[in-house]
């Protein structure tokens, strides 16, 4: 019960792009088409479900304090603290996990390597991605805590990136004042869907 | 002042903005501006850690081989990011509390690697410092102007002084919770936008 309420809170209630503002450049620079939109998105929930509790198993036992006492006893172990690595850490392990992703999917299934094409390269830079192992490290998540936190996560953003594609693709037909076209309407209709997220804030769950 | 290097100063502040045009580093924009004083330290944040990345990628330059050179970026971009990080730990420990994990944030910020990609990688050290430098300062812009607004109508101060005495403390003043909100970020970053956009007009986009 506890982990359907962490995965519905990360898909609705801390909603990566609309309440945390992660992932925005992408949010807001590849939701033209639906279609596009899709394609990160999917890459978005795999590539954060595979990552985010991989960054756990390296925190707990690599870098947080003491936890190197599966090697050399726990007293030795106490004198280390390595959490200050965790960045370099976590973008080492978010780069080669999504290599290792993209050319395994170009193995295995051709197809859907296709689908994802570009978008694939492009989450390693991220910050959805990055901003989840974070949080997963601030909010000191278990490792099964950590599998369903970074499924919601991802869920959420693609989400997200569909209703804004969506709505940008029936915006071809308004007419925008020219100052405001493009980017601009984009950043108030992200606004007003960030007020329509928020209606899930009040949730306890 | 040579027009080319005039030309890499000022472009990043109008004409060519981080945020309002090349849309990168949207994410810690909008989120670390609740208020002026975290805007201003992830600002120089972010500004120190540019101008130094530009800098030593594009002294690497002709050293870094192209297919492992985004890893190589990462890893540049990434332990200046723990200088930071580490500096505002011992100095601002309050502030970096605050800004959680957008500090650490600052390695996926698109506008580090977009211009260790685009810039420093074809530029001799100087220039690519200058251009750092001016994008970061072209970033500053837009997360002052944002801070300045958000934290002035949405809680009635300004670097935690009161300015508009509010009505819980016997003033004036009913503060605008949507500006404290995610929704008041977007709104006023797309209204500048558009004021941008309608006071230049060459810069504006075809089609919706």
């Amino acid at each position: 019960m506890e982990l359907i309420n962490l995965t519905l809170k990360a898909i609705f209630v801390e909603n990566m792009a609309l309440a945390f503002f992660l992932g925005m450049c992408s949010f807001l620079a590849v939701s033209k088409k639906v279609e596009t939109a899709m394609g990160l998105g999917i890459a978005v929930v795999f590539v954060l479900t595979l990552v985010t509790p991989l960054n756990n198993l390296i925190y707990n036992y690599l870098l947080r304090e003491g936890a190197l006492s599966w090697i050399m006893g726990a007293e030795a172990a106490a004198k280390f603290d390595l959490s200050f690595l965790g960045f370099v850490a976590y973008i080492a392990v978010i780069a080669s996990v999504v290599q290792i992703v993209e050319m395994s999917i170009d193995k295995f299934s051709p197809s859907l390597y296709a689908a994802l094409g570009v978008f694939l390269p492009l989450i390693a830079v991220n910050c959805a991605i990055l901003g989840a192992s974070l949080f997963m490290v601030q909010r000191e998540y278990g490792f099964l805590e950590s599998i369903v936190y970074g499924f919601g996560s991802g869920v959420g953003f693609w989400l997200a990136i569909i209703a804004l594609a969506a709505i940008r693709e029936k915006l071809k037909y308004s007419n925008v004042p020219p100052g405001l076209r493009g980017l601009g309407i984009t950043f108030i209709t992200a606004g007003l869907m960030a007020m329509g997220f928020m209606i899930f804030g009040g949730i306890q769950l | 002042m040579k027009t080319e290097t005039k030309k890499i100063l000022i472009d990043p502040l109008h004409t060519q903005n981080p945020i309002t045009l090349q849309v990168l580093g949207i994410c810690s924009a909008l989120a670390v501006t609740t208020k002026l004083e975290t805007a201003l330290v992830m600002s120089l944040a972010l500004t120190f850690v540019l101008t130094c990345s530009n800098t030593a990628i594009s002294l690497l330059r002709n050293k870094i081989p192209s297919s492992i050179r985004i890893i190589t970026q990462l890893a540049v971009i990434a332990s200046l990011v723990i200088v930071a990080d580490q500096f505002m730990k011992a100095f601002l420990f309050d502030v970096s509390k605050q800004l959680s994990v957008f500090v650490g944030l600052i390695i996926t910020n698109c506008i580090v690697m977009g211009r260790a990609e685009a810039f420093a990688m074809g530029h001799p050290p100087g220039k690519a410092a200058l251009d750092g430098l001016a994008n970061g300062l072209g970033y500053s812009l837009i997360l002052i102007y944002v801070g300045f607004f958000r934290e002035l109508f949405g809680s009635g101060k300004l670097l935690g002084h009161n300015v508009l005495a509010s009505v819980n403390e016997g003033g004036w003043y009913y503060p605008n919770g949507l500006l404290v909100l995610s929704p008041g970020a977007f709104f006023l970053i797309g209204l500048f936008i558009w004021i941008q956009r309608s006071v230049e007009p060459s810069i504006q986009e075809e089609g919706n």
